[in-house]
């Protein structure tokens, strides 16, 4: 706090500061915001180093070391008030290592940190300006510049990585079956134990349910999340990829298996849920999370991706300015409920 | 009922255990002629002119105002400009004291509110100056001359004191009941209404309990504790609180047939109808860890700031703010000139570090100050279209409904001047309206 205007001795008259009320203020603030979500992350995260080992580390250090340098470039590039110590722009990097396959090389992850910082973030007007998650952003230009590298995963070998092989993810082996005409009885599926614990093929941070699960709970306990974003998620992905189930169990994916596999649990608790790029109001958090489980079991039952969390959130990130407007709170005093309506009835 | 959104902030009840302590007599006062929501009224007295303890200072000036009078007796000393709680310099009457503290002879006891009939006792409040005591200062009696066709039939006391530190209202509940309920009643009879309610937040049941006890058998109240929550005390929420009825938005209490008024009101209509004394006394609250001895007194309106903080042993160190009311909705104070005036429920003095100073740093759309509006409002976005002078379309966010208790900026992570902005809002807003009422 400046020293100005601020009187160090007792005296008569001693200088006050003036400002509008509120005097006081609550303890919550943006680095506390933004460091909580890096305790939630790291349990996922830890689970992602186990079990991909050096490789993965490397791609974490790429991540937040890049966010961190473009961060510090461009503020100071373009002379804005930021900070660092707000750790938005490690949260991005964290959240883009999690995002990427664990084998990434260091160029495609220092391209993706470029992208997520520079321009899905400063050059919309730094935090709070930009209108899609920039972590996303950088995966999915990612995804559609190298997708040989993106779509190359690592098996989840442990950390010291003695065998180098990959394989297919959950939901990759699933489509390919499919399409290969064949039933989902006969395919070699990862078995519900793995997909909760994480012993998979994925991104670096998407592997682990249990662990994301984990932080997630502990960010709505929080506060920092409200349950509305990754319930609508959740829920919209079961129901529309249970449908088809029901109707031909041998031709899909159960819902569970779909709820469990790819990014669904990242992106419904940390990646919908940036405070940024969602709604402000309760109704449109749950319209926003309805409409990206809508989108993702979409483009997973019959779009050209396995996997379509990426795409249907920052689809969603496009419609959050139009469903904040659609959902604005009723106003007290306001609405049908009013005094003079219900006597006259 | 509960009311939609709110905050729980630290309570800092500190003072609730201390007895009310009189300030003894000072040497002089500054009377503010406008201490009321309103006209302020002329003067009654010239320079020089000997007054006595009670003696009306003032003419009102229409049916919006009130009388001021003199807090001693003693001599007129000037008329002048004075530091005002409002944050400018207003005229007003400063009195030298004789020491003498003699009552004025004119005053007129009415004796028991029961035998009187209700528009003696509307005049009467009138004649005593009485305002709302918790801060907004409305005139008393026009509160208590609704139109015809606003019947009023749900008479409500605001026990709630949902502003941190403040501990006035509680300690005039306990130690003042049996004129509260005098109060009540007699404010009651005034509308002749039957249906009492009072309302007190669950963290002083101490205080509802000696209201109960001291409820006369002819006034039938309801006895309500409500949950600690601020703004609870803001008369829209509190209405609800109570009787589930909403005021409507840009209305009055008056059109849900409800009316409130302050602890510290009805303790003065008791003392302005039994005994005819003016409201020239009040219970303040001085307190904040920048007051080295906090207390709950009895002051008289137009004691200086300046003698009160050093009754209580003076400021800290690194006092940074003097605030007239509580932390969330309080003015802060640039003179210690300033006089205590009717509305002063509270002197917190609060030192550099337990104060926030606002920036305008991003709004990162966290959401929690729409959870957090009391009005349903959504304070983010129309933040950013007050910062960008979009005040067009911040009234169309409803900017008009904003009651300013602050709630959104003490949740805000991005420390926004919220309540600052929304001010500026509603100021340009009038400013466009009287301008295109002109052309």
């Amino acid at each position: 706090m400046s020293e100005d205007g601020i009187a160090k001795t007792p005296t008569a008259a001693p200088l006050l500061v003036m400002s509008s009320s509120p005097h006081v203020h609550s303890d919550r603030e943006v680095p506390r915001i933004m460091r909580d979500v890096l305790i939630a992350l790291a349990p996922a995260l830890l689970m992602g180093l186990w079990f991909f080992g050096l490789p993965a580390l490397r791609v974490l250090v790429f991540a937040v070391g890049g966010c961190l340098c473009f961060e510090w470039a461009t503020l100071r590039l373009l002379k804005r008030p930021g900070r660092l110590h707000d750790l938005s722009a490690a949260v991005t990097g964290v959240l883009l290592a999690m995002n990427l396959p664990p084998t990434s090389p260091w160029w495609l992850v220092l391209i993706g940190a470029f992208v997520a910082i520079v321009i899905a973030k400063q050059i919309y007007g730094g935090l709070g300006y930009n209108p899609f998650n920039p972590a996303l952003v950088a995966r999915v230009l990612l995804l559609v510049s190298f997708p040989v590298q993106m779509t190359t995963w690592a098996l989840p070998t442990g950390p010291l990585r003695l065998d180098g092989g990959t394989g297919p993810t959950p939901l990759g082996t699933l489509r390919e079956g499919l399409a290969l005409g064949r039933s989902v009885d006969e395919l070699a599926l990862t078995p519900l134990w793995k997909l909760l614990v994480g012993v998979r093929g994925g991104s670096l941070g998407e592997v682990s349910v249990i662990a994301l699960l984990l932080g997630g709970l502990y960010l709505l306990w929080r506060g920092h999340i409200r349950w509305q974003i990754p319930v609508g998620f959740l829920a919209a992905v079961a129901v529309l990829s249970g449908l088809p189930w029901l109707l031909d169990p041998a031709r899909h994916g159960s819902p569970v298996y779909h709820l469990l596999s790819g990014g669904l649990f990242l992106g419904a608790f940390f990646m919908a849920t940036d405070m940024v790029t969602s709604p402000v109001t309760r109704r449109g958090m749950l319209v926003f999370g309805l409409g990206c489980g809508l989108l993702t079991a979409l483009i997973r039952l019959w779009g050209g991706y396995p996997e379509g969390v990426s795409f249907a959130i920052l689809l969603m990130n496009a419609a959050t300015p139009l469903i904040d407007r659609a959902t604005r709170p009723r106003v007290f005093g306001t609405g049908r409920r009013l005094y003079e309506e219900r006597k006259a009835a | 009922m509960r009311f939609k959104g709110g905050v729980h902030p630290d309570y800092h009840k500190e003072t609730a255990g201390l007895a009310i302590e009189t300030l003894p007599l000072l040497p002089r006062y500054a009377v503010p002629l406008s201490q009321h929501l309103g006209a302020p009224g002329t003067p009654l007295v010239t320079k020089g002119q000997q007054v006595a303890k009670g003696e009306p200072l003032s003419q009102p000036q229409g049916f919006v105002s009130v009388p001021v009078h003199a807090p001693t007796s003693g001599a007129v000393k000037a008329i002048k400009d004075w530091p005002h709680p409002l944050g400018r310099s207003l005229p007003a009457v400063e009195i030298e004291a004789d020491g003498e503290d003699r009552l004025w002879d004119g005053l007129a006891p009415l004796g028991d509110w029961r035998q009187q009939a209700p528009a003696a006792l509307r005049d009467a409040l009138k004649a005593a100056g009485l305002v709302g005591m918790g801060g907004a200062t409305f005139p008393t009696h026009v509160k208590l001359s609704p139109p015809a066709d606003k019947p009023i039939d749900t008479f409500i006391l605001n026990g709630a004191e949902c502003e941190p530190y403040l501990t006035s209202d509680h300690r005039a509940m306990l130690e003042q009941a049996p004129a509260v309920m005098e109060g009540l009643g007699l404010m009651a009879r005034v509308l002749g209404v039957k249906r009492i309610i009072i309302g007190v937040e669950a963290n002083k049941p101490d205080a509802l309990e000696a209201l109960r006890k001291a409820c006369p058998p002819d006034v039938a109240a309801e006895f309500v504790l409500l949950e600690a929550k601020y703004p609870q005390g803001s008369e829209k929420h509190l209405i609800v609180a109570l009787t589930g009825r909403r005021v409507p938005a840009g209305g009055l209490p008056m059109d849900v047939g409800c009316l409130v008024q302050n602890v510290g009101t009805a303790v003065a209509a008791c003392e302005a109808v039994g005994q005819g004394l003016p409201l020239i006394e009040r219970v303040t609250t001085v307190t904040g860890e920048g007051i080295a001895r906090p207390a709950n007194l009895r002051l008289r309106v137009g004691t200086l700031l300046a003698d009160v903080i050093a009754h209580c042993g003076g400021l800290g160190p690194r006092i940074a703010k003097v605030i007239f009311g509580g932390p969330m909705m309080g003015l802060g104070q640039f003179s210690l000139e300033v006089p205590v005036i009717k509305g002063t429920s509270g002197i917190l003095c609060l030192p550099a570090e337990r104060i926030t100073q606002y920036l305008a740093d991003p709004c990162i759309r966290c959401g929690t100050c729409v959870d957090a509006c009391p009005m349903g409002l959504v304070p983010s976005a129309m933040g950013v279209l007050a910062e960008r002078g979009r005040f067009a379309d911040l009234a169309d966010y409803r900017v008009g409904d904003c009651i300013e208790c602050g709630s959104c900026a003490y949740v805000c992570p991005s420390f926004r001047p919220l309540v600052q902005l929304f001010r500026r809002g509603k100021a340009e807003l009038r400013a466009l309206e009287s301008r295109s009422g002109a052309a």
